[in-house]
């Protein structure tokens, strides 16, 4: 336990929650109504944005890593002009913020989508019969019958998000109260302090075990409760 | 306040092309068989479906013109729609469901109170029984007051028991209402006992349209009879000199009928046409046929006896006098007037 007192555990837990925190509230803003969209679709443009949302989740990490840098890094394709707005992103807490939305996005929205699409079709065709505008049917009958499978989601891309590895180092650097995340820790204290390393480990055992627990109890409460839709998946399905 | 409808929309096997008008208080059945487009006509008239040509109208206000480029969306068209299975909403109570259509100030207490709901306002939809799911739909479908109803199979999902007086009880409120209603059912003793006109719809088109007395009274052709419920035989009819018509039946047996006809027929007798009897007797009627008792089903005071391939309906009495049981040997017997002929196709 008292591993977990060194400044660079502490300061590991805090960069983790603070970006992960930021990612997953771009996930939910952003993802949520893609997912739908993507729901509620049978356009050829729908199968080419699942492929782009899908893309993240084969694609290597590293590979992501690099990715994220030839865009937004300084010699970047995007890079000039968000230089010119005075902002360097690689190396940042941003760019932490960045690999993990771009790696644990997917998780969430194909949930999401495969949640979106287990309602009963006629349940927001009687709600636009009823004087409800697609506005109204997404926010009154869609996102409270998917409720369960986006809380879900959320879980599993949390997950995904705090394990982040890969695109995270190569994109942001393990850089000690910046950029240095719990995962970055453990590989970092591997060589330095291993018991420190242990115990980081240990809390994201307790993390993960607590997030796989509450996907379980959202799913159970969701079909033993309110609604006679068959719960969407909590694994992704195919969409 | 008349409902106007003409569109047509290429379905999966044919096209869907429907012509309906439906006066104020007047309600219009669509039956037929499933996939005949009696539900994409509802779903036309309510814009969740966008036909390729066509006009909707409601007392003059145009909902849906394709050549004019009007296409109101759901939200904007005032109808009340009963879905099949009610599509009630599963994470809303049942006040919460009726008052999610109702403008501003809307009487939700009292249509509650009107469709006995009011002591069920707090309950989750999946503790309702069929009835009161039913009930439910119809206070949520009203209180947005609509100017036209529309009603998808509203007695097929419940049990035979509650059937009867929910149907009675439907037909009070449609009565009461006065508005433009189209019903769609594939039972046509339902659409008998709603509808003050009935369309029969095969492959997307309205093959006859009448009351219920008319399509029972002159099927124009095999499956409208079938469907009010008629026994069907295939055969070859001719003109006798006698001024009846000859109908040799595929299965060799022969048929007299007073109806005129030629060529390929189908004989057409209503179940309550026929009379059963243990030995050929000597009556009025020309048509007599022995056959084998194949199934019994009580209906209330009367029997439903299928002998072959004839339907007979007798009071449950004379059933008892007969004594008649399956794999009995009968004779079913109907007159020539009774005899009705429609071509086949």
């Amino acid at each position: 336990m008292s591993a977990l007192g060194t400044e660079a555990a502490k300061d590991a837990l805090i960069v983790t929650l603070k970006t992960n925190a930021v990612s997953m509230a771009l996930i939910l803003v952003f993802g949520t109504p893609a997912a739908y969209w993507i729901a509620t679709r049978t356009s050829r443009l729908r199968d080419a944005v699942v492929t782009l949302v899908e893309l993240p989740l084969v694609l290597p990490p590293a590979v992501a890593g690099i990715g994220l840098l030839a865009a937004f890094g300084r010699l970047g394709l995007l890079g000039g002009t968000i230089e010119a707005l005075g902002i360097d992103i690689a190396f940042t807490q941003i760019a932490v913020v960045l690999a993990v939305t771009f790696v644990a996005s997917p998780f969430y929205v194909r949930t999401a989508v495969a949640a979106f699409e287990a309602i009963d079709p006629t349940l927001p065709a009687a709600a636009r019969t009823l004087g409800a505008g697609p506005g109204r049917v997404f926010a009154r009958v869609a996102l409270p019958l998917a409720a369960g499978g986006l809380g879900a989601g959320a879980a599993l891309a949390f997950a995904r998000g705090i394990g982040e590895f890969g695109a995270t180092i190569m994109f942001a650097g393990s850089l000690q109260g910046t950029t240095q995340t719990l995962s970055l820790a453990i590989y970092e204290q591997f060589d330095l302090d291993f018991d420190v390393a242990l115990a980081i480990s240990a809390v994201l055992v307790v993390i993960s075990g607590a997030v796989l627990l509450s996907v379980k109890l959202l799913t159970r409460w969701r079909s033993g409760s309110t609604s006679p839709i068959p719960f969407a998946p909590t694994t992704p399905a195919s969409s | 306040m008349a409902l106007r409808i003409d569109f047509s929309h290429p379905l999966r096997a044919y096209d869907a092309r429907v012509e309906l008008t439906v006066e104020r208080g007047e309600t219009v059945a669509l039956v037929g068989p499933s996939g005949a487009g009696k539900t994409t006509t509802l779903r036309v008239v309510a814009g969740l479906m966008r036909p390729h040509r066509g006009v909707v109208t409601v007392d003059g206000t145009t909902w849906f013109d394709s050549a004019a480029g009007i296409d109101l969306p759901p939200e904007q068209r005032r109808v009340g729609y009963l879905f099949q299975e009610y599509a009630l909403f599963p994470h809303l109570d049942v006040s919460q469901n009726v008052r999610f259509g109702a403008p501003r100030g809307a009487p939700v207490a009292e249509l509650l109170e009107r469709f006995r709901i009011s002591a069920l306002a707090g309950a989750r939809v999946r503790e309702l029984s069929g009835g009161e799911r039913q009930r439910v739909a119809l206070a949520r479908a009203l209180a947005r007051r609509p100017e036209t109803l529309l009603l998808d199979e509203p007695l097929s999902a419940l049990d035979a028991h509650t059937k009867a007086s929910v149907r009675s009880e439907l037909h009070q409120l449609l009565r009461e209402l006065g508005l433009p209603t189209i019903l769609v059912t594939h039972d046509f003793e339902d659409a008998a006992a709603l509808a003050d006109r009935i369309g029969v719809l095969v492959d997307g088109c309205v093959v006859q349209e009448g009351t219920a007395a008319d399509l029972v009274s002159r099927p124009l052709d095999a499956f409208v009879a079938s469907l009010t419920g008629a026994s069907l035989l295939h055969g070859t009819a001719r003109a006798n000199g006698s001024g009846l018509t000859e109908v040799v039946l595929d299965d060799g047996r022969t048929a007299w009928s007073t109806h005129t006809a030629s060529g390929r027929v189908g004989l057409v007798i209503y179940p309550w046409e026929v009379t059963l009897g243990r030995e050929v007797t000597d009556d009025s009627s020309m048509n007599h046929f022995a056959g084998v008792v194949t199934s019994i089903v009580p209906v209330g005071n009367r029997a439903r006896v299928r002998v072959g391939d004839i339907v007979a309906e007798i009071a449950a009495v004379s059933l008892d006098r007969l004594g008649l049981r399956e794999g009995d040997t009968i004779v079913t017997s109907f007159k020539a007037t009774a005899a009705r002929l429609v071509p086949l196709a």
